[in-house]
């Protein structure tokens, strides 16, 4: 057991620990947060399973943007009443045997998979994704570009001109 | 050489514990953590998926996309949730039952 096993590990345990935690918080800055956590364990899991690319995009964008925003949408949705942040739970047995339902039969067909991968992987892959993006998935590229363009407008049209019912 | 099918195995608890989120929770916002932890599982997946078929990095690829949409999402979601909280002042989705607007 070297090193690197240990924390893949770690990450390993800290990811499904995150997401527990993100399951029975009752405060939803503290999930947010707990999100974090798990994005950025996950993040270093696939810097070790060779996908640093990826690794770069997730702090990027998901540690760095969609967590922000999230933030934000919490900051703007609670102040205004002046509620506290506690998120009451409901439907606990209909979503606990939907997860644990899930899980078992997720996990039950695991084992039929062999246990290692190849070892195919170079370490340094930047550059494979940068000529495969630009050649072989140009088009889903520029579609992305403008879902990326048209959910920026979408969002800023939605949010404009905000009125209150009351 | 690290064992990717601990991968899956994290990935399905990830998943599981999202599902769970999205049901469970009353607010809006804990609904759109809990999708976003559901992609992250797909995404987890995807990796691990492509140390089984290395040639051309297209679960890579994929995931990549996958995030692409994941922001998409995570941003008009939450401007819905911020135009519906102004509107009704409330971030509760069983709460917003009414289709005129």
């Amino acid at each position: 057991m070297n090193a690197v096993t240990i924390l893949f590990y770690f990450f390993v345990t800290l990811a499904a620990a995150a997401a527990g935690g993100i399951l029975f918080s009752k405060n939803v800055f503290k999930s947010a947060l707990l999100l974090l956590v798990a994005l950025l364990s996950v993040a270093a899991l696939y810097v070790l399973s060779f996908a640093e690319f990826l690794a770069v995009t997730q702090i990027l964008i998901y540690a760095g943007g969609i967590l922000v925003i999230i933030i934000f949408g919490i900051m703007l949705t609670t102040k205004i009443s002046g509620r506290p942040l506690v998120v009451e739970n409901r439907h606990i047995f209909s979503g606990a045997l939907a997860g644990v339902g899930l899980f078992v039969v997720l996990t039950r067909y695991l084992p039929l998979l062999p246990k290692y991968g190849e070892n195919g992987l170079s370490p340094t892959n930047i550059d494979v994704i940068g000529f495969t993006i630009f050649s072989l998935y140009a088009l889903p590229f520029e579609i992305a570009g403008i879902l990326l363009l048209v959910a920026l407008i979408g969002a800023a049209v939605v949010t404009a001109h905000l009125k209150s019912k009351v | 050489m690290l064992p990717f099918n601990v991968l899956l195995y994290l990935a399905a608890f990830l998943f599981c514990a999202g599902l769970a989120v999205v049901i469970i929770k009353r607010n809006a916002i804990m609904v759109l953590l809990g999708i976003e932890l559901m992609l992250n599982a797909s995404n987890i997946n995807l990796v691990a998926f492509n140390q089984l078929h290395p040639a051309g990095l297209q679960g890579h690829i994929f995931a990549l996309f996958v995030i692409i949409v994941a922001v998409c999402e995570a941003a008009v979601g939450l401007a819905i949730v911020l135009r519906v909280y102004r509107y009704y002042q409330s971030s509760i989705p069983d709460e917003i039952a009414e289709l005129k607007g």
